[in-house]
C-alpha cells in the first residue's frame, strides 16, 4: 500500500506543483492519476521512489515513511516504466532488462535465465536480445521497459504515461497485456497518464487531478462516470458533450450504441 | 627519395620519440577534461570562468610556454617533461570545453531513467553518463590527438628531439627532401593516432554505428 499525507511540492521561487495531496494506493490493485499536463501528476509518482522529495507531507509504504529510507536502496526496489520505456540507448534490450538485477548484484547465470523468461512474459522474440534500443520499434522498446521494471519481482510499479509514444494499435495491446500481467502478478500499479479513455481502461482506481494536483475526485470508473463531481470532472471525462451518453439505434436488424452526436460506439451484443 | 632511404634510421627512431612525446598530453588532456567539463556541467556558474580560464591558456604562444614553464616547475629547458607538460596544457585547453558540451549532449531522460532504476552517483558517472557522453569526447580527442602530434614538432626549438628536427635541419641545409619527410611523417603519425581512436571508439561504443544506420527511429 502506498499512502500520499498530505504532500505539497514547492520550488525554489515559488512554483507550486503539488498542493497537500492526500491519496491510498492499495496493494495488489491498478491506482491511475489522470490530469492534463504539467499538472502535477508525475510529480507525485517520483514522490514515491524519492526521486522528488515533498516539501510538506510525507509519502508511505506499507506504514514506513519513504524519507526514512536510503533513496538508490528504494528506486532498485520499485519498478519504474516511463514513455519509451527510458532505455539506456548504449545497452542491448538483455543488458537494459538486467539493470537492476544487476545494480543489486544478482549472479550473470541467474541473471540470464531471468532475462529469457521475462522477454518470454512481455511477448518479445528472443533473438531481439543482443539489440539495441534504436533497433526496435517503439512498441519493443515499452515492452523491454516493462520487463526491466519486473526483473527483481517488485512489489510496486510506478508507470510514468508509457503508453504515450507508441500509436493507438500497439498501444491498445500493450494496455491489455498490462491487464493479463497484472492478473497474474497483482502488482500494486501506480499508473500516470492524460487520457482518460487508458484511465478508465485500467484503473481500479481512478484519481482525476486539477492543476497544482488537487485531487478533484476519485474513485472507480463506473462511480465517476455516473456521478461526475463538478463540471470540470464531465469535461474531463466527455460526458459534457455526450460522449457518455449512448443510446441504442437499429441498422439492418443490429442493435448499434451511438452517442449523443451520433458517433459510432459499438453494436449491443446479444450474448453479453 | 634516395635521402629517405639513407635516413630511415633516424627517421624511425625519431617517428617514435614522436609518438611517444604525444601519447601522455593526449593521454592527460582526457583524463583532466573529462572531471572538468562534468563538473562545468553540474555546477555552470564556477564552471564558466573554469571553462573560460582554462580556455584561455590555449592563447600563450608555445615556444613562450616551454620557457617559462621549466623554472615555474624546476626543470630544464631541454627535457621532455617540459614539453609534455606544456602540451598536455594546450590539450586541456582544448578540450574540457567538448568535455562540458559531452556530458550537456546527454538526453535527459536517459538520466533520469538512470536514476530512477537504482544508479548510485558514480556508479552512474561510470556506467551511463560516461558512455553517453563518449561520442561527443571522441569527437574532442581527435581533434586534441592531431593537435598536440602537430604542436610536438614545436619542441624542437628548446632541443627535444622529434620529427620537428628535420624542420629546423632541413632548412639549415636546404634539404627539401627532410623538410618534405618531416611533414608527411607528421602526419603520418597524426592520422594514425586519429585512427586508433576511431578504432577505439567502435570497439568501446558498438551502439554508436548503429544509432548512425537507424537515427530517427529513436523516439
Amino acid at each position: 500500500m502506498i499512502e500520499f499525507d498530505g504532500v505539497r511540492k514547492e520550488y525554489p521561487g515559488g512554483t507550486v506543483a503539488v498542493d497537500d495531496f492526500s491519496l491510498v494506493v492499495p496493494t495488489g490493485s491498478i491506482t491511475v492519476l489522470v490530469g492534463s499536463s504539467g499538472c502535477g501528476k508525475t510529480t507525485l509518482l517520483r514522490m514515491v521512489n524519492r526521486m522528488v522529495d515533498p516539501t510538506m507531507g510525507q509519502v508511505l509504504i506499507d506504514a514506513t515513511p519513504v524519507a526514512k529510507r536510503d533513496p538508490v536502496q528504494l528506486r532498485r526496489s520499485i519498478g519504474y516504466v516511463m514513455q519509451s520505456g527510458g532505455l539506456l540507448p548504449h545497452k542491448t534490450v538483455s543488458e537494459n532488462i538486467q539493470t537492476v538485477q544487476k545494480l543489486l548484484g544478482v549472479p550473470r547465470d541467474q541473471r540470464r535465465a531471468r532475462v529469457e523468461e521475462l522477454m518470454a512474459t512481455v511477448g518479445l522474440e528472443p533473438e531481439l536480445a543482443p539489440r539495441y534500443p534504436a533497433q526496435l520499434s517503439g512498441g519493443q522498446q515499452q515492452r523491454v521497459g516493462v520487463a526491466r521494471a519486473l526483473a527483481v519481482d517488485p512489489n510496486i510499479l510506478l508507470m510514468d504515461e508509457p503508453f504515450g509514444a507508441v500509436d493507438p494499435l500497439v498501444r491498445s495491446d500493450l494496455q491489455h497485456e498490462l491487464l493479463g500481467l497484472q492478473r497474474t502478478l497483482a502488482k500494486t500499479v501506480l499508473f500516470v497518464t492524460h487520457d482518460i479513455d487508458e484511465a478508465f481502461l485500467l484503473g481500479d482506481q481512478v484519481a482525476i487531478l486539477g492543476p497544482g494536483a488537487k485531487l478533484i475526485q476519485h474513485g472507480t470508473p463506473h462511480e465517476i462516470v455516473a456521478q461526475p463531481a463538478n463540471d470540470f470532472v464531465a469535461a474531463f471525462v466527455g460526458a459534457d458533450k455526450g460522449k457518455r451518453n449512448l443510446r441504442v439505434i437499429e441498422q439492418a436488424g443490429v442493435r448499434l450504441v451511438v452517442d449523443s452526436e451520433n458517433r459510432i460506439a459499438g453494436r449491443l451484443g446479444e450474448e453479453t | 627519395m634516395a635521402w629517405v632511404f639513407d635516413n630511415g634510421e633516424k627517421i624511425f627512431s625519431l617517428t617514435l620519440d614522436h609518438i611517444a612525446l604525444s601519447l601522455i598530453p593526449i593521454l592527460i588532456g582526457f583524463v583532466v577534461s573529462v572531471p572538468l567539463g562534468w563538473f562545468a556541467v553540474r555546477f555552470p556558474t564556477a564552471g564558466k570562468v573554469v571553462l573560460a580560464t582554462v580556455g584561455l591558456l590555449y592563447t600563450i604562444p608555445s615556444l613562450a610556454l616551454f620557457m617559462v614553464l621549466p623554472p615555474l616547475i624546476g626543470i630544464s629547458v631541454l627535457s621532455a617533461t617540459n614539453v609534455i607538460i606544456a602540451l598536455s596544457i594546450y590539450a586541456v585547453a582544448i578540450m574540457a570545453r567538448t568535455a562540458a558540451d559531452a556530458f550537456s549532449s546527454i538526453d535527459r531522460a536517459a538520466l533520469r531513467s538512470a536514476t530512477a532504476v537504482g544508479y548510485a552517483e558514480w556508479g552512474r558517472f561510470f556506467s551511463v553518463e560516461l558512455p553517453l557522453a563518449g561520442p561527443v569526447l571522441l569527437a574532442g580527442m581527435r581533434v586534441v590527438a592531431v593537435s598536440t602530434v602537430s604542436l610536438v614538432t614545436v619542441g624542437v626549438l628548446v632541443g627535444v628531439q622529434s620529427l620537428g628536427y628535420f624542420f629546423t635541419n632541413g632548412f639549415e641545409r636546404r634539404l627539401i627532401p627532410e623538410v618534405l619527410t618531416g611533414v608527411v611523417m607528421t602526419m603520418l603519425v597524426a592520422l594514425l593516432f586519429d585512427q586508433a581512436l576511431v578504432a577505439l571508439g567502435r570497439a568501446l561504443m558498438p551502439w554508436t554505428t548503429l544509432m548512425q544506420q537507424k537515427s530517427g527511429v529513436v523516439a
